[in-house]
């Protein structure tokens, strides 16, 4: 084969590899916002639960030699600032749009902090599932080796359209984000609610921060987020708060960052700079168009914003 | 709500009072942070005290770390007392940094004085612009400005880059791509004899000219009426967009300009180099202000002090460079915490009759 | 490696159940010893352990450290605008540093230029870089290595060792310093395999794991069966080329350890014995300022500036006496790796047929082309 001559199954395959691994880290980290938002809240301070998740996955698989051990403490980090966020958001006068930028800046400086301290240059990652015994094509073969959270991500997408559709847990949820004044008369504590929420949410987003550090890249460096944590939360705005429509988002995102690289290897080699920072205006002009001010957003928890 | 009067001498007391507290009890929480790195608790302030208000010496290293956090803290502040949340800060820098070089290129044969001021002018609107669109997209057409301002600061970025390595770049500037290099003499100078730059005076100026505007004009209340209660606003047929524009355009203008100064006074051309980071830092100074002109002069003084003390942390104490970012966190975690304070204790009002 | 991996563990351990005492113990840096004579300063861009360009210089300084007359203090992730003049200040009025190396390219023009001024009994020596004589202060010194050579004999082994002799290359910036590298790494590979063909892909800077994995990843889907980079650190880069299964060569610092089976060797930098050496030149009394010290020390494979990391298992022992002899000509100055007549991928003659430009000529520092047979942009637009 000649060198120039790429071929489109190579392409198909090198994008999907992309939306596979790439999306991961959105996924999890927009499920969670998802059903953060879903209560009411926002937590903007996803990207530092994400540094921060992704350093003890890292810190903790190293030390440990188990990868999934790291992956549990980086839930378990993740959950443990999700609630520091509900505590101060649930503190009167405390606005959750501060919070968020204040989780930002403590998580991200935690996990520089201990980041130094523990870091060694490897961690066992986390093994993979191949799907691609079949094929002979070296590129497709390594699009389908493909990571469990991967799955996980689509179990916990579907698990929680299923909990808000169908279950009462869901239901609460959603009463308290839509209308909390009306869910409080009839007995429901918004404040739990919330709390566990937010909780939850940001566990998640401690899984997504575990495939940054275990799986992709796999290595633990400042700048391993790169803004996905903030970038997710964007996502599930025009995903409009719906759990499979942040699935089909993130998908769409995992893919986008591959975008500057496979426009250069394709011979696209112009204007590389601003090409690499295509997911970035992607995600504008995404929002821009499934934003308007006339009308309420479909889907948007009623007391989202605001202090129900 | 119970009807009380709050005398107003009290009140501003309680607002120097809370966060101070809450300052005290995060320090004391990072002191401990540090011993359990094994660094003694009194060295880590020691420490930080010599390396930011120790001397006159260590005073201008202060200062010179304040001046951009008073511009870049503007930058978040004004637009949020009109009542839209922006960080794009550190775009607006950017933004504002590359337009000053451009026009400080384009004005190499004119006066300095001339250039200077075309230099501010461009990367004061430059900046203006870019915050004042993230909030008009939130008010026009509903977007998120948080988000859509951090977005366009990974844009700034990336459009800096593109610029300073093709079109701007030097072709002399072989291993660092950069924009050719401003005039010496078109540069903004030093304060007296000092190591500090004019960006102070910009600072300064700009955080009591922030104040006047807000607290001594109709604008400034009009600002206030926007933001506090935008519902009243527009039932007094208050022009929402028209406010919230201008108070955008004018923070985003500040952070232009802090953009410029590390342009003409810092670097003498723009570089991938301008980005280092003082509009996010700027974010956390208007939060701990809470978006008080006049505590950003106190606040960023104190987090310019801090962020100067970062070195001998790590050279006096063998602490890690992050340990400035933890005390960051935990003291913009404790300010915040403490809003809930606010009218709860009895010293700090006085009850009328009870209802 | 494995005592200072458990001291650390410990140290975890210790510091989760709160016992600051043990602590205390376990860090004697705290405690200082009596102050040796000679002050050295040193300022990173980035963190210390970034494997890569920053934990070359810190582990420089590391071992500059073991001369009994010497003292190191240091400071990383030290930004490019007033913090690196505030630092450099510091370390000279506080420390009483006498000597500062500045490690990071942009930290020269202005910040170092200024503090040089302002500063004439201090010597600065800028890594990297372009001194103008008669313009800058004389109290400044410039040291570099030619890494090129070294990128050479990788690209050498990677082209041995390639079984398709299609390479990628994941690049930061398309500057003359990455440039070279690219085309001498090419040039090694074409020397043993004529067909040699390379792709590169610019990521846009020097730390971004993310896009330079993904950079990596592409280069993998589409056949390419040796990775190598130039970026802050290429480790990334070398992990996605262990987990695809290609091979991989390093940069900067030995990346052998994210990639046990298919790392094959690497070109790294051996900034300690620079640093041995300006310590004993300042130590016996010389000076850059009055000429004592050479303004520009720019040292090749020779001066032991630079070195090819150990090479990986999977490198077979034919391969190695092939690099061990093509080493040997750099060595012996009997080879040079730009020998007319080469062309760049645009077609034109970038070096005439039967000139040859040594390693140290100061045209290759401005070089903007890649050789033909390599895809790529180097104008970025």
């Amino acid at each position: 084969m000649h060198p120039n001559s790429i071929g489109i199954l190579m392409i198909a395959a090198a994008l999907l590899g992309a939306v596979i691994r790439g999306s991961i880290p959105y996924m999890f980290v927009s499920l969670g916002e998802c059903l953060t938002e879903k209560s009411g809240r926002i937590n903007l301070g996803m990207e530092g639960i994400l540094l921060m998740s992704a350093m003890t996955a890292f810190a903790i698989s190293q030390r440990s030699g188990s990868p999934w051990l790291g992956a549990l403490a980086a839930a378990i980090v993740g959950g443990l600032l999700g609630l520091l966020h509900a505590g101060l958001t649930e503190l009167p006068g405390v606005n959750d749009i501060a919070a968020g930028i204040a989780m930002v800046v403590f998580g991200s400086g935690l996990a520089f902090f201990f980041g130094k301290q523990f870091v060694a240059p490897m961690a066992p990652q986390l093994p993979v599932l191949e799907f691609g015994a079949w094929t002979s094509n070296p590129a497709l073969r390594a699009a389908l080796r493909i990571s469990p959270l991967f799955f996980l991500g689509i179990v916990t997408a579907f698990a929680l359209h299923y909990a808000f559709q169908y279950t009462r847990w869901g239901l609460h949820i959603r009463a308290v984000g839509d209308a909390p004044e009306a869910a409080r008369s009839m007995g429901i504590s918004t404040r739990q609610y919330r709390v566990i929420a937010t909780t939850i949410g940001a566990t998640l987003a401690g899984i997504g921060g575990s495939h940054l550090t275990l799986y992709f890249p796999g290595i633990w460096s400042e700048g391993i987020s790169g803004g996905q944590g903030l970038m997710a939360v964007a996502l599930v705005i025009f995903a409009r708060w719906s759990p499979l429509r942040c699935l089909a988002v993130s998908l769409f995102f995992g893919g986008a960052q591959a975008l500057g690289p496979l426009f250069q290897s394709l011979g696209f080699t112009g204007f590389y700079q601003l090409f690499n920072a295509s997911p970035y205006v992607l995600t504008l002009v995404l929002m821009i168009a499934s934003c308007s001010q006339s009308r309420k957003l479909a889907g948007m928890p009623g007391a989202l914003g605001g202090k129900g | 709500m119970n009807h009380t009067a709050i005398i107003p001498s009290r009140k501003s007391l309680e607002s120097v009072a809370v966060p101070a507290m809450a300052f005290l009890v995060s320090m004391a929480l990072f002191g401990g942070f540090c011993v359990l790195w094994g660094a003694p608790f009194w060295s880590v302030f020691g420490s930080i005290y010599r390396a930011g208000f120790g001397s006159w010496y260590s005073w201008q290293n202060s200062l010179l770390r304040a001046a951009p956090l008073m511009l870049c803290g503007l930058c978040t502040a004004l637009p949020a007392r009109a009542g839209i949340i922006t960080v794009g800060n550190e775009g607006a820098f950017v933004m504002g940094g590359l337009a000053a070089a451009a026009a400080g290129l384009s004005t190499q044969s004119a006066p300095a004085w001339i250039s200077l001021l075309a230099m501010a002018a461009a990367g004061g609107f430059a900046g203006g612009v870019w915050i004042a669109v993230a909030a008009g997209l939130q008010h026009y057409r509903g977007v998120n400005a948080v988000i859509s301002s951090l977005l366009l600061n990974y844009i700034a970025i990336a459009l800096m880059l593109q610029l300073v390595e093709g079109p701007m770049r030097d072709p002399a500037s072989l291993n660092f791509p950069a924009t050719h290099p401003i005039l010496e003499s078109h540069q903004l100078g030093h304060l007296f004899n000092s190591r500090v730059h004019m960006g102070l005076v910009f600072g300064v100026v700009a955080s009591l000219l922030a104040w006047f505007l807000l607290e001594r004009t109709v604008w400034g209340m009009k600002v206030k009426v926007v933001g506090g209660n935008p519902r009243t606003a527009r039932l007094v047929g208050l022009p929402l967009g028209a406010v919230i524009l201008t108070a955008s355009f004018i923070g985003g203008a500040c952070a232009g300009l802090a953009g410029m100064v590390e342009v003409a006074a810092v670097h003498g051309r723009a570089s991938h180099a301008i980005a280092a980071g003082y509009g996010y830092v700027g974010i956390l100074v208007a939060f701990l202000s809470r978006q008080s002109p006049l505590r950003i002069l106190i606040v960023s003084l104190v987090l310019g002090a801090v962020i100067a003390s970062g070195g001998s942390l790590q050279r006096d104490l063998d602490l890690p460079d992050a340990t400035i970012a933890v005390f960051e966190g935990i003291t913009f975690l404790l300010i915040l915490a403490s809003e809930t304070l606010y009218g709860r204790f009895e010293f700090f009002r006085v009850t009328n009759d009870a209802p | 490696m494995t005592k200072s991996h458990l001291l650390s563990r410990r140290k975890f351990i210790t510091s989760l159940t709160a016992a600051g005492t043990a602590i205390a113990l376990l860090k004697p840096s705290l405690v200082k010893a009596a102050e040796p004579p000679l002050v050295m300063g040193f300022l990173y861009g980035g963190p210390k352990n970034d494997l890569g360009y920053n934990q070359a210089h810190a582990e420089g300084k590391q071992s500059v450290m073991a001369l009994p007359f010497v003292r190191a203090v240091e400071e990383a992730n030290v930004l490019e605008t007033v913090s690196v003049e505030e630092s450099m200040r510091n370390m000279i009025h506080q420390d009483g540093a006498r000597a500062i190396f500045a490690t990071s390219y942009g930290y020269l023009d202005p910040f170092v230029l200024r503090i040089a001024r302002e500063n004439p009994n201090t010597q600065f020596f800028h890594c990297g870089g372009f001194y103008r004589e008669g313009i800058d202060p004389p109290n400044i010194g410039i040291y570099f290595g030619f890494i090129d050579e070294v990128e050479y004999l990788a690209g050498l082994t990677a082209g041995l060792m390639s079984r398709t002799g299609r390479l990628g290359f994941v690049a930061a910036k398309p500057i003359p310093q990455v440039l070279r590298n690219i085309n001498s790494f090419m040039l090694g590979a074409r020397s043993v395999n004529p067909s040699a063909s390379m792709k590169v892909i610019f990521t846009g800077d020097w730390v971004l794991p993310v896009r330079e994995a993904e950079a990596a990843s592409s280069l993998a889907d589409q056949g390419v069966d040796v990775l190598t980079g130039h970026t802050g650190s290429p480790r990334v880069i070398v992990q996605v080329a262990e987990r695809r299964g290609i091979w991989a060569t390093g940069y900067q610092f030995n990346q052998s350890v994210v990639a046990p089976h298919r790392f094959l060797t690497g070109a790294e930098w051996s900034w300690g014995v620079v640093y041995k050496r300006y310590a004993q030149m300042i130590h016996d009394g010389k000076s850059v300022t009055n000429g004592t010290i050479p303004r520009r020390m720019a040292g090749t494979l020779k001066d032991q500036f630079c070195r090819l990391s150990p090479f990986g298992s999977a490198v077979t022992p034919d391969v190695r006496n092939k690099v061990a002899h093509a080493q040997q000509q750099l060595l012996s100055s009997s080879q040079a790796i730009y020998q007319g007549p080469l062309r760049d991928n645009t077609g034109k003659v970038v070096v005439p047929a039967g000139k040859t430009i040594s390693i140290e000529d100061p045209v290759l520092d401005r070089m903007n082309w890649l050789l033909e047979g390599i895809e790529g942009n180097v104008r970025g637009l």
